[in-house]
């Protein structure tokens, strides 16, 4: 079984239902929580542990000077300005690259090679005695986060039960993340920006061929609008969580509402249990 | 010698553009012949990494020289290696005026 946790608006608190629903099921079962958002992952700062790190590496091209006869080929053809071919050599800017080979293939002399080169890591712990931990850490400065988001989906492969915290937005990080899920939680917030990018992620769910459904983050009780977006999608709400400043101040010390507040235990086991009848999902 | 200037439109009568890889046209003159080609930038809007490939189009054409606002870290770095010399022209005149004042030898490098 694996849970992807989306947003599509930054900040509506993914990583909080992920951390929460991750801690609640380690209770009683074998749970990995993966870490998708590599630009900027944070699911550490609740699980704080000693860590084992992968190095994650992408193929670039290198140039043989030797063979190259400074044809033009390979610079016109890349999209991404990763090579630049000029009067007596060719550049190559590696963070550029989005290794997708086509270099290779269309040097005429056999000059273009693909050489690894690290671009980030994957850090694996165990901060809880059933709960497994894979942060994907992109390098700063780097483009290429699905390569990272793979590495870390793959060192995942193999537990019974997975939860994928994906990054904000829609683009192809939070693809790569939705690929291969069997339920995707879509957490939103109670404004117009959160029903405004609910409706961009659910849409991109729909795409994937994932089953969805919503939690309402931060709730001020007014969510008449997402309720009914949610109802003409055909979208469940799983959970609604209120505006507390208790939660809020759980939240800022690092810890879990499922730890440190009576009752979220059994609301985040409830949570699961409302994803599993999601449709299509136990099948 | 061929001088590129960078500008909003075609033509030496255009204004200078002051952003390099996004320039919507590259204006080459050849200042033995006084003869002007001007190019429409295929980059403009391309998603990334639009400085090197901006270079390309530069040194396919033998441009040995560029004036223009200002360039960015990668494009610099393509600049160099490239043979190029870059100009800074930060008027509000066109691509002819930059290349008069250029000629005077008023502008800095960049």
């Amino acid at each position: 079984m694996k849970i992807a946790i989306a947003s599509g608006k930054g900040g509506t608190g993914k990583s909080t239902v992920a951390a929460n629903l991750a801690c609640t099921l380690s209770r009683s079962r074998e749970v990995a929580l993966v870490d998708c958002d590599v630009e900027e992952p944070n699911l550490h700062l609740f699980f704080p542990a000693p860590a084992t790190d992968v190095p994650v590496t992408n193929l670039v091209p290198e140039i043989d000077a030797e063979r190259c006869t400074l044809c033009g080929e390979c610079g016109k053809f890349c999209r991404f300005g990763a090579l630049a071919v000029l009067k007596d050599s060719v550049l190559v800017f590696p963070h550029l690259c989005h290794s997708c080979g086509g270099c290779v293939l269309v040097c005429p002399q056999g000059a273009v090679r693909e050489v690894p080169r690290t671009i980030g890591r994957v850090a694996c712990s165990r901060p809880l005695s059933r709960l497994t931990l894979i942060s994907g850490v992109l390098n700063e400065g780097e483009v290429q986060a699905p390569a990272v988001i793979k590495v870390a989906k793959a060192l995942a492969e193999g537990h019974p039960l997975i939860l994928y915290d994906a990054s904000p937005g829609i683009a192809c990080p939070v693809i790569e993340t939705l690929e291969g899920s069997d339920a995707c939680v879509l957490v939103t917030e109670s404004t117009p920006f959160g029903l405004h990018d609910l409706r961009l992620a659910a849409e991109v769910a729909e795409r994937v061929g994932i089953s969805a459904g919503v939690v309402i983050n931060r709730s001020d009780g007014e969510d008449a609008a997402t309720i009914g977006f949610c109802r003409e999608h055909g979208l469940p709400i799983l959970m609604t969580i209120p505006f507390s400043r208790e939660i809020a101040a759980v939240q800022n010390r690092g810890g879990l509402v499922c730890r440190d507040l009576p009752g979220w235990e059994e609301r985040f086991a409830g949570l699961f249990r409302a994803v599993l009848d999601l449709p299509g999902v136990r099948a | 010698m061929i001088v590129c200037i960078t500008a909003r439109a075609a033509g030496t009568d255009a204004p200078v553009e002051q952003r390099f890889g996004r320039a919507p046209y590259f204006v080459f003159v050849d200042t033995e012949t006084g003869k002007s080609e001007s190019v429409a930038n295929p980059l403009i809007d391309a998603a990334g990494g639009v400085g090197p490939r901006a270079v390309q189009v530069l040194a396919e054409r033998g441009a040995t020289v560029l004036v223009t606002g200002q360039v960015g870290g990668n494009a610099a770095r393509a600049i160099e290696a490239g043979g190029i010399k870059a100009y800074a022209y930060r008027g509000s005149g066109s691509a002819a005026d930059a290349l008069a004042e250029y000629t005077a030898g008023d502008l800095q490098p960049l």
